[in-house]
C-alpha cells in the first residue's frame, strides 16, 4: 500500500471482502481523499452500521464505531453534537442505509449536520448471503426474490435530493478517482453530504444475475455509469439503462445544525445576561 | 526525455485472484499465475497510468516510478 | 428557605442530570417522559449544552451512545414503548462499555397501554430488556429530591463502571411535584471515567483489568480505538477465539455483580425488627411505609426494605433481610416482577399485592395484606 495512505489504515489487511468485491476499491478512493485533504487521523471520526460495507470501520485508524444496523447516522449525530471539532465520516451500505436505517437518512438529509457520508450500493444483503434490498433493481433476483424482484427499487440520489440534503454526489469504482473526487468534494461542503458509491457484490449478487465475474461486473458499471453533464444530453430512451454521476445537488446557504446551535446558544445566553 | 519506467508490485499474500487489474491494465502488464493471482509479467510495458492501484480492491497492487532513469 | 420550592418528578431528573454534568440530552417526545425533554430544550443552551429531539426513540440512543462515547455525559429520557425500541442500543452500549443514562418513566403497558398512568412493569426489562449476558444497573428513586440525587448517581454509575444505567420512574413520582429542598451551589461528587495512563499504542480499551473496568479515553487525544457491536478481544476488535469471548462475557457481568458493595443501597425500616417484611421500591415505596407505620401502630412488627438500586439484586443482603420473617410482602404496579427476583433468591414465595389497573396499590391493601396473612 501506498504509504501517503496506508498511514489511515490499522495494520490488519487483508479486509473479510470477498475477491473482487468493489467495497475494497471504495474503501482505497477514500483513503485518497483523506489524504488528499491532509487530515489529522487523531481529529477524525469513521462510524458504520451493519453489513459488508460496515466492516469498513475496523481497518481505519481514526476513531471508530462498528454500531447497529441501520443506526450509523444516529451515532454520528450524537458523536457531532458532543465534538462538533471533529471531522465525521460515515460508511452505509443500501441494505442499512436506506431500509432499517431509511427513517435515520432521511432525517439527517433533513437536519444537515456537518458530515460525509459514503453510501456504499451493491445492490443486496451481501452479509447475510443476498438477500434483495430496497435499491436491488426490479427484476433482479436474489434468495429472497428467486424468481426476480417485484419490489421498485430507492432512488438513494433523489430521495437524499427530496429529504433536503445539501450535498449529494454519485460515483462508482470504475470511476474510481473521481470517486475520490467527490468523497473530498462532500467533505468540503460544510453540512450532510452524501455520497452513494456504486459499487460491486460479484458473489451475492453477480452469481444470481449472470455476472459472476468481478470483471463483468466493473464493465456493466463502466457502461452503466455516465457524467452528469453527459447523461443530461441523452434522449429518454438512452437514460434507460444509465446512471448519471457527479454533484447531484448541492445548496450551500441552508443552515448548518451545529453551527445553528452554536448561534442558539449565543441567543439564549445573551437573553439571561 | 527519456521513457519513464515503473517498478510494479503485487503483494501476493493480499491478492485475491479477482483479476481486475489484469483486466483493466491498458498495457496488458499482468499475467494471471495458476492459482489466479496476478503477476507483473511485463513491468517494463507499464506507463503508470495507476488503473491497477485504484482498481485493486485488496490493497495489493502498487506502481512507482523508477527513480534515476 | 430560599430554595424550597414545588418541583415536579420529572424537572428533577432533569435539573440532576445538569448538575451531573450532562452535555448531551437526544429525546424523542414520550408521555409521561415528555417535561424531562422538554426541560433539557430550555435549560441546555443556558448551560451550553446541547438539545436534539431526534426522529425517534432508536436515534436517540444512538446519538446518546456517540456522544457518550467521545467522553461527554450524554442520556434520553422515554417510557415504555420508547424503551422497548432502545433495547438493542442498550446492548451495544453494554458490550462497549460507554456511559450513558436511560431514564424510563414507566407507564402502563403493555404497548401503547395507559400512556398516562402509572406502573412498574419495565422491572424486568430494566435488567433483560436487551439480548445477551451483560449485567445492568437500575435505580428507581421514590420522591422528588430523591430523583434529583439519584439522576446524578446514575451519572456517576456509568462512568465508574462503564456501562449504560438505567433510572426507573415510574409515572406517579414522575408528574409527582413536592417539596424540593435544594442548593442548586451545594457540592455534589462527580465522578469521570478512568483514563489510560499508559502510551496510546500500549491502550487497551477493553483491557482485563484488575477492578474489571478498563480506562476509556476521551476522544482526539491520540487513543484511537474501535468500537464494535461485535464480541471484541481487549484491542477491540472482533474475536470469536473462545477463551476471549468468555473472559469478556463474564467480566462484563462481573464489573457489576462483582461489585455491587460498592454501589447498592436500600432504605430500611425496621428490618432487622419485624415479623412481617414488605419489600417495594418507587412510589409504591411510600404506600408501604405508610401501612407499616400504621400496621406498627397497632404493635404488629412490621418492617419495609427499600431498594434504591433495583438491579443488580443484591441477593446476600435481601436474603439476611427476609431470615426468619413469618412473610415477605412485596407489593408492586405489576404482577410480580419484582416478587419474583424475591422468590428467587429467597428460595420461598412471597406475598404479592399487585395492581395492574392503573390504580396505585392502596395503603390499607398493604394493611389488609398482612393482616390476612397474620391469620
Amino acid at each position: 500500500m501506498k504509504p501517503e495512505y496506508e498511514k489511515y489504515f490499522r495494520n490488519n489487511l487483508p479486509h473479510i471482502w470477498c475477491a473482487g468485491c468493489g467495497h475494497g476499491i471504495v474503501m482505497s478512493a477514500w483513503a485518497r481523499a483523506v489524504n488528499q485533504l491532509g487530515l489529522d487521523k487523531d481529529q477524525c471520526v469513521a462510524i458504520s452500521g451493519i453489513g459488508c460495507s460496515s466492516r469498513i470501520t475496523g481497518y481505519i485508524d481514526m476513531h471508530t464505531m462498528n454500531t447497529t444496523h441501520g443506526r450509523a447516522l444516529t451515532f454520528a449525530t450524537g458523536v457531532k453534537m458532543a465534538r462538533p471539532d471533529l471531522n465525521v465520516f460515515v460508511f452505509s451500505g443500501d441494505g442499512d442505509g436506506t431500509a432499517i436505517g431509511g427513517n435515520h437518512f432521511i432525517h439527517a438529509c433533513r437536519r444537515n449536520i456537518d458530515m460525509t457520508v459514503v453510501l456504499m450500493n451493491n445492490n443486496i444483503y451481501g452479509m447475510t448471503g443476498g438477500q434483495f434490498s430496497p435499491m436491488t433493481p426490479f427484476g433482479k433476483k436474489a434468495t429472497t426474490c428467486p424468481y426476480g424482484s417485484i419490489d421498485r427499487s430507492f432512488d438513494m440520489a433523489e430521495l437524499a435530493k427530496g429529504a433536503g440534503a445539501t450535498f449529494v454526489a454519485r460515483s462508482d469504482i470504475f470511476h474510481a478517482k473521481h470517486l475520490t473526487d467527490m468523497i473530498v468534494a462532500g467533505f468540503n461542503h460544510k453540512g450532510f453530504s452524501i455520497i452513494e458509491a456504486v459499487s460491486s457484490c460479484p458473489i451475492s449478487y453477480g452469481r444470481r444475475n449472470g455476472t459472476p465475474d468481478p470483471r463483468d461486473m466493473m464493465d456493466n458499471i463502466k457502461e452503466m455509469c455516465v457524467m452528469k453533464a453527459a447523461y443530461d444530453k441523452l434522449s429518454d430512451e438512452e437514460k434507460a439503462n444509465k446512471i448519471p454521476i457527479g454533484i447531484l445537488q448541492q445548496i450551500d446557504d441552508a443552515p448548518e445544525y451545529t453551527s445553528e446551535y452554536e448561534k442558539l446558544v449565543e441567543r439564549v445566553q445573551g437573553g439571561a445576561k | 526525455m527519456a521513457k519513464k519506467s515503473y517498478d510494479v508490485q503485487v503483494v501476493s499474500k493480499l491478492c485475491k485472484a479477482c483479476g481486475l487489474c489484469v483486466h483493466l491494465c491498458p498495457k496488458n502488464v499482468f499475467d494471471r499465475a495458476k492459482d489466479g493471482r496476478a503477476v507483473p509479467a511485463r513491468p517494463e510495458d507499464c506507463i503508470g497510468c495507476g488503473t491497477c492501484e485504484l482498481h485493486c480492491p485488496d490493497f495489493c497492487v502498487e506502481t512507482k516510478e523508477k527513480e534515476g532513469e | 428557605m430560599a430554595n424550597v420550592r414545588l418541583v415536579q418528578g420529572n424537572e428533577a431528573c432533569a435539573l440532576g442530570a445538569l448538575k451531573a454534568g450532562a452535555y448531551n440530552f437526544f429525546g424523542y417526545p414520550i408521555t409521561p417522559s415528555t417535561e424531562i425533554a422538554e426541560h433539557m430544550a430550555e435549560m441546555m443552551p443556558k448551560c451550553g449544552a446541547r438539545f436534539v429531539q431526534m426522529e425517534d426513540e432508536i436515534a436517540s440512543i444512538g446519538a446518546v451512545i456517540g456522544a457518550a462515547a467521545t467522553g461527554r455525559k450524554a442520556f434520553t429520557a422515554t417510557s415504555g414503548p420508547g424503551f422497548s425500541l432502545m433495547q438493542e442500543a442498550i446492548g451495544f452500549a453494554a458490550i462497549d462499555e460507554v456511559p450513558c443514562v436511560v431514564v424510563d418513566v414507566q407507564r402502563m403497558g403493555p404497548c401503547t397501554g395507559l400512556p398516562t398512568l402509572s406502573a412498574q412493569g419495565d422491572i424486568q426489562q430494566a435488567r433483560f430488556g436487551s439480548h445477551g449476558d451483560h449485567a445492568i444497573i437500575a435505580l428507581a428513586p421514590s420522591s422528588v429530591m430523591e430523583t434529583y440525587y439519584m439522576t446524578i448517581q446514575c451519572f456517576n454509575l456509568a462512568e465508574k463502571y462503564r456501562t449504560p444505567v438505567i433510572l426507573l420512574l415510574d409515572e406517579e413520582i414522575g408528574h409527582l411535584r413536592e417539596r424540593f429542598d435544594v442548593d442548586p451551589d451545594e457540592e455534589v461528587e462527580i465522578i469521570n471515567r478512568k483514563q489510560p495512563t499508559c502510551a496510546p499504542e500500549d491502550y487497551l480499551p477493553y483491557e482485563n483489568t484488575e477492578d474489571d473496568v478498563p480506562a476509556m479515553a476521551y476522544w482526539g487525544k491520540g487513543y484511537r480505538y474501535h468500537m464494535t457491536g461485535l464480541t471484541h478481544n481487549q484491542k477491540g476488535y472482533y474475536s470469536s477465539v473462545l477463551p476471549e469471548v468468555d473472559a469478556f462475557n463474564r467480566r462484563l457481568t462481573r464489573k457489576i455483580e462483582g461489585h455491587i458493595d460498592e454501589f447498592w443501597e436500600s432504605e430500611d425500616f425496621f428490618v432487622d425488627d419485624c415479623d412481617y417484611l414488605f419489600i417495594a421500591y418507587g412510589s409504591v415505596a411510600r404506600t408501604a411505609q405508610e401501612a407499616m407505620e400504621e400496621l406498627r401502630a397497632e404493635g404488629i412488627k412490621v418492617g419495609l426494605l427499600r431498594p434504591k438500586t433495583i438491579w443488580p439484586i443484591n441477593e446476600a443482603k435481601i436474603k439476611k433481610a427476609c431470615e426468619g420473617k413469618k412473610a415477605v410482602i412485596v407489593p408492586e404496579l405489576n404482577l410480580g416482577q419484582y416478587a419474583r427476583e424475591i422468590e428467587r433468591v429467597i428460595g420461598k414465595p412471597v406475598e404479592k399485592v399487585t395492581r395492574v389497573d392503573s390504580e396505585l396499590v392502596l395503603v390499607e391493601e398493604c394493611v389488609d395484606k398482612v393482616k390476612e396473612v397474620l391469620k
